[in-house]
């Protein structure tokens, strides 16, 4: 066990775990911030994506240990209110059917449209192919993102 | 998120009307979903009662108009947590605005079938959901006749108002609920003609879907109480294996590990629901610690002896034996009319073909999981089961406890397509709490989920039909086989068009467990069904629409045999739909190479046509054209999702996935090696069509699936002249992503 000073959400939290402990179960378990998803547990699915310094990665795969001084920002603190263009998008086209997915997509998403404001659909499904969706919504993100995007302008 | 101060005072949910029950805890979810920059919110907290008075157990109605209904069976992404509301609230009359949804939790005495399976849970809880909401309107008129010493038959309502025209008077639904609470029920009720729906066939968001993007806890798997630990089991590594020994002291020094021991979920003299047949793997190791990851380490760490069985099972013997019966009759028939021996001996033209295609794995996106709190006098379960009627028998006998000791709650669920049909992880929860003497909540690995079983069988079938001269199909001869039974519906389609039929089923015991799995049996035979008749339309020369037209006519007209399961008027009637949406029959765009399939299931009707197209001399689905008559839509905007998602689902499975054994083992563990269907590989476009026919609802979660398999691979036989037989169409060369 030791003790990491983390960056998650703007907010300063400190946990005593294992360094090998992914970040998925130090947000889940001890931190209480449950939008994260466990999937797969080996980087295949990306229900768990967080942004780490604002580009999203699997949180299932990233080890607490190597987080050091990394911003982390999970699905609760993408935005103040529940009301980034993307969770926006996603309630206007209503996206989710199970639901379980979405925030690792939503956060996927938002990642891309840092990188890339105006994605063409080949680069939407490239960007987001790592994200598996059981329920197939796959059109309806394609659709959320492109709203998003024409948004962000 | 950030809780906000209301005018709500916490203490008027503790303070109900004569008969209302459980109106904190309605009161409280709801406002926490609340949230200060939303005006929208802020206004509809503001309007907050401070009393909830009962009318029925579908719905209570607060002191300010807002109404509570009840949402009464298991949400697994099928949405009936928004559309069955929906329905309470049309007859309710009351405006869509003012509804507050909550989830029920499992009251056989108040709610009939609170079950996910079968796309019926609209279609079968319609008469009853429409009747809660007539009921319930009807005693707030009678409530305001009897105040205003009017004729109830004066009165008319909207959007939760009640007017009286002759005088002038109006009066909201929550300043008459009072004096409605403890009314008598009507007897007879009149429901409003569909026609005058104003909720029922609109577009409706789902009711959860704010949670769902903003992270809040929803799901079993999310579920964190007090004290509460976490919970694993190790299962044996191949179908035909028990437990031997463990070692658990070696694990047990390990952070936060507290308990290892055994659990046995079938003890003799248990009785057992049909829910648990699926389970085929009682004995298990239990390991219970702090946090999910010291347990998974401890459960890497843990030393398991396993012993043989039963026969150690491999996927060649599956082929074998499903191929051997191929070309056996089985002792009887599962339906015969006419004389097909004769048929055969006598026609034209015979087309022969063989289908098959591998178990498949549910994996719900949420692994299985859940959450038990078991104590000496009573057992407090909840989590994510589509079964909860049938899980609670069962929990009852294991802890040697009443039913009524035994309560159920039900979570979101991340994914149900029958896997959680079967509750063996409630059983296994609810006897790790008890013998760990804590709350626990049992988390299954993705490994753990996928090489659990509960499969999809696999299956095979053989088609032939007969062609006289006239190009005419005068027999038509199914024989179909599968592990724990044959894939074939001998009753439908075209059973009732062929003058002479035969239907055979065989089936392949296996110690490989299978269970419902999306669409069961239809999953597999409406593709192989729908790829043979396209190349039985071809070998007769014969367009591949009009000749099921053809056949559905005759069915219609002069069906042979009485029993047939279908209408054969809806069935033509979503081809034509289709043919005449797809432009099936004007000039296809440069390129495009069209399929077509059509399906009835779940008592609903699919009709779909898919484009494919060829890039780097792959085939890509470019569009998919699709027809539903599923009677009356509720919720057209997330019907469409239904069928949308239905639509992929199927492409997926047929073009990519599989489970396959050796020696009882999984070849396929996580999904690194079970592909799943994923964005690049999903149609760019998906349009879909409801016939308008007014009838009442019927299945929507399903049927959309088992045609869309055959109608790609019908478009790409279409592209490239190759037909395909054997599911996973594309091998599983590569993983995605």
């Amino acid at each position: 066990m030791a003790v990491y000073n983390l960056t998650i959400n703007g907010k300063k939290q400190q946990v005593d775990v294992d360094p090998d402990t992914p970040m998925l179960w130090v947000l889940r378990d001890h931190i209480n911030l449950v939008g994260t998803k466990y999937g797969c547990g080996i980087g295949q699915c990306g229900a768990c994506t967080v942004h780490l310094d604002g580009n999203a990665v699997r949180s299932c795969s990233l080890t607490v240990d190597k987080v050091k001084d990394q911003k982390i920002t999970t699905i609760e603190g993408l935005s103040a209110n529940g009301d980034h263009p993307l969770q926006e998008a996603w309630i206007a086209h209503d996206v989710p059917q199970c639901g379980y997915c979405q925030a690792g997509q939503v956060m996927n998403a938002a990642s891309l449209l840092s990188n890339n404001s105006n994605p063409s659909d080949e680069e939407i499904a490239g960007a987001m192919n790592g994200n598996i969706c059981r329920c197939g919504t796959y059109t309806r993100i394609k659709a959320a993102i492109k709203t998003a995007a024409t948004k962000m302008g | 998120m950030t809780l906000i101060k209301t005018s709500y005072n916490r203490r008027s949910f503790l303070k109900t009307s004569t008969v209302a029950g459980g109106g904190f805890v309605l009161g409280f979810s709801w406002l926490a979903s609340c949230q200060t920059a939303d005006p929208v919110k802020e206004a509809i907290v503001k309007a907050m009662p401070k009393e909830w008075f009962d009318i029925n157990a579908f719905l209570k109605i607060g002191d300010t108009g807002i109404v509570t209904i009840m949402s009464p069976n298991p949400e697994i992404g099928q949405n009936v947590k928004t559309a069955m509301p929906m329905i309470v609230a049309e007859e309710l009359d009351v405006a869509w605005e003012d509804v507050v949804v909550e989830q029920a939790g499992l009251d056989t005495d108040k709610y009939t079938r609170q079950l996910a399976g079968g796309s019926q849970s609209i279609r079968q809880g319609w008469q009853g959901l429409r009747m809660a909401g007539a009921t319930a309107r009807r005693m707030l008129l009678e409530a305001t006749a009897k105040k205003w010493e009017v004729a109830v038959d004066e009165l008319t309502t909207d959007a939760g108002i009640i007017y009286h025209k002759a005088s002038g008077k109006k009066i909201g639904y929550g300043e008459i609920a009072a004096a409605a609470n403890g009314m008598t029920v009507p007897e007879e009720i009149a429901l409003k003609d569909p026609k005058d729906f104003k909720i029922i066939g609109t577009d409706r968001k789902n009711v959860d879907g704010q949670k769902i993007v903003t992270g809040q806890s929803l799901f079993g798997m999310d579920i964190q109480e007090e004290g509460m630990k976490i919970a694993m089991i190790v299962h044996p590594p191949a179908f035909g294996m028990k437990l031997k020994s463990f070692d658990g002291e070696a694990i047990k020094s390990m952070p936060g590990i507290s308990d290892v021991f055994s659990i046995n979920t079938k003890p003799e003299g248990v009785k057992l629901q049909w829910s648990d047949q699926g389970n085929v793997y009682p004995e298990l190791v239990a390991i219970v610690g702090e946090t999910t990851w010291q347990v998974m380490k401890a459960k890497k760490a843990l030393t398991v002896n396993w012993v043989p069985g039963s026969k150690a099972e491999s996927s060649a013997d599956h082929e074998a034996a499903l191929t051997k019966f191929m070309a056996q009759a089985p002792k009887e028939v599962a339906r015969k009319d006419g004389d097909p021996t004769a048929a055969f001996n006598v026609a034209t033209k015979i087309v022969e073909r063989t289908y098959s295609a591998p178990f498949l794995a549910h994996n719900t996106m949420e692994p299985m999981n859940f959450y038990a709190n078991v104590t000496a006098d009573k057992a407090e379960l909840n989590g994510p089961i589509q079964t909860p009627q049938f899980a609670r028998p069962t929990a009852a006998a294991l802890l040697g406890m009443t039913e009524d000791q035994v309560s159920i709650g039900m979570t979101r669920m991340g994914g149900g397509f029958g896997r959680r049909l079967y509750g063996n992880f409630v059983m296994e929860a609810a006897l790790i709490s008890k013998q760990a003497n804590a709350p626990v909540k049992l988390v299954y690995t993705r490994e753990d989920d996928m090489t659990q079983g509960t499969y999809r069988p696999a299956y095979k079938v053989t088609y032939r039909a007969a062609l006289d001269a006239d190009n005419n199909m005068t027999a038509f001869h199914v024989r179909g086989a599968g592990t724990h039974g044959s894939p074939v519906f001998a009753d439908r389609f075209p059973a009732g068009a062929v003058d002479n039929y035969l239907a055979e089923n065989h089936t392949k015991e296996s110690n490989i467990s299978t269970g419902a799995w999306r669409a069961p049996r239809s999953n597999f035979i409406a593709c192989a069904e729908q790829c043979f008749l396209d190349e039985v339309a071809k070998e007769a020369g014969k367009d591949p629409i009009d000749f099921r037209l053809g056949l559905f006519e005759r069915a219609a007209s002069n069906p042979v045999g009485e029993k047939n399961d279908y209408d054969a008027e809806r069935y033509a009637g979503v081809l034509k739909l289709i043919k005449d949406k797809a432009n099936w029959n004007g000039a296809s765009a440069n390129g495009v190479h069209r399929g077509v399939s059509a399906y009835f299931c779940h008592n609903s009707y699919v009709a779909q046509v898919v484009d494919v197209v060829m890039e780097d001399n792959q085939p890509k689905v470019s569009k998919v054209h699709c027809a539903v008559d599923c009677g009356i839509v509720i919720n057209p905007l997330s019907a469409k999702n239904q069928i949308e998602g239905g639509i992929i689902d199927g492409i997926g499975h047929a073009m990519f996935s599989g489970m396959t054994f050796q020696n009882g083992k999984p070849d396929q563990e996580n999904f690194d090696t079970y592909r799943l269907i994923r964005h690049a590989e999903a149609p760019a476009e998906i349009e879909t069509h409801f016939v308008d026919n007014g009838i009442d609802p019927t299945g929507l979660g399903e049927p959309s699936l088992p045609p869309i398999a055959a109608a790609v691979a019908n478009a790409i036989a279409a592209a490239t002249g190759e037909r395909l037989y054997s599911q996973p169409f594309i091998a599983n060369k590569q993983i995605l992503g």
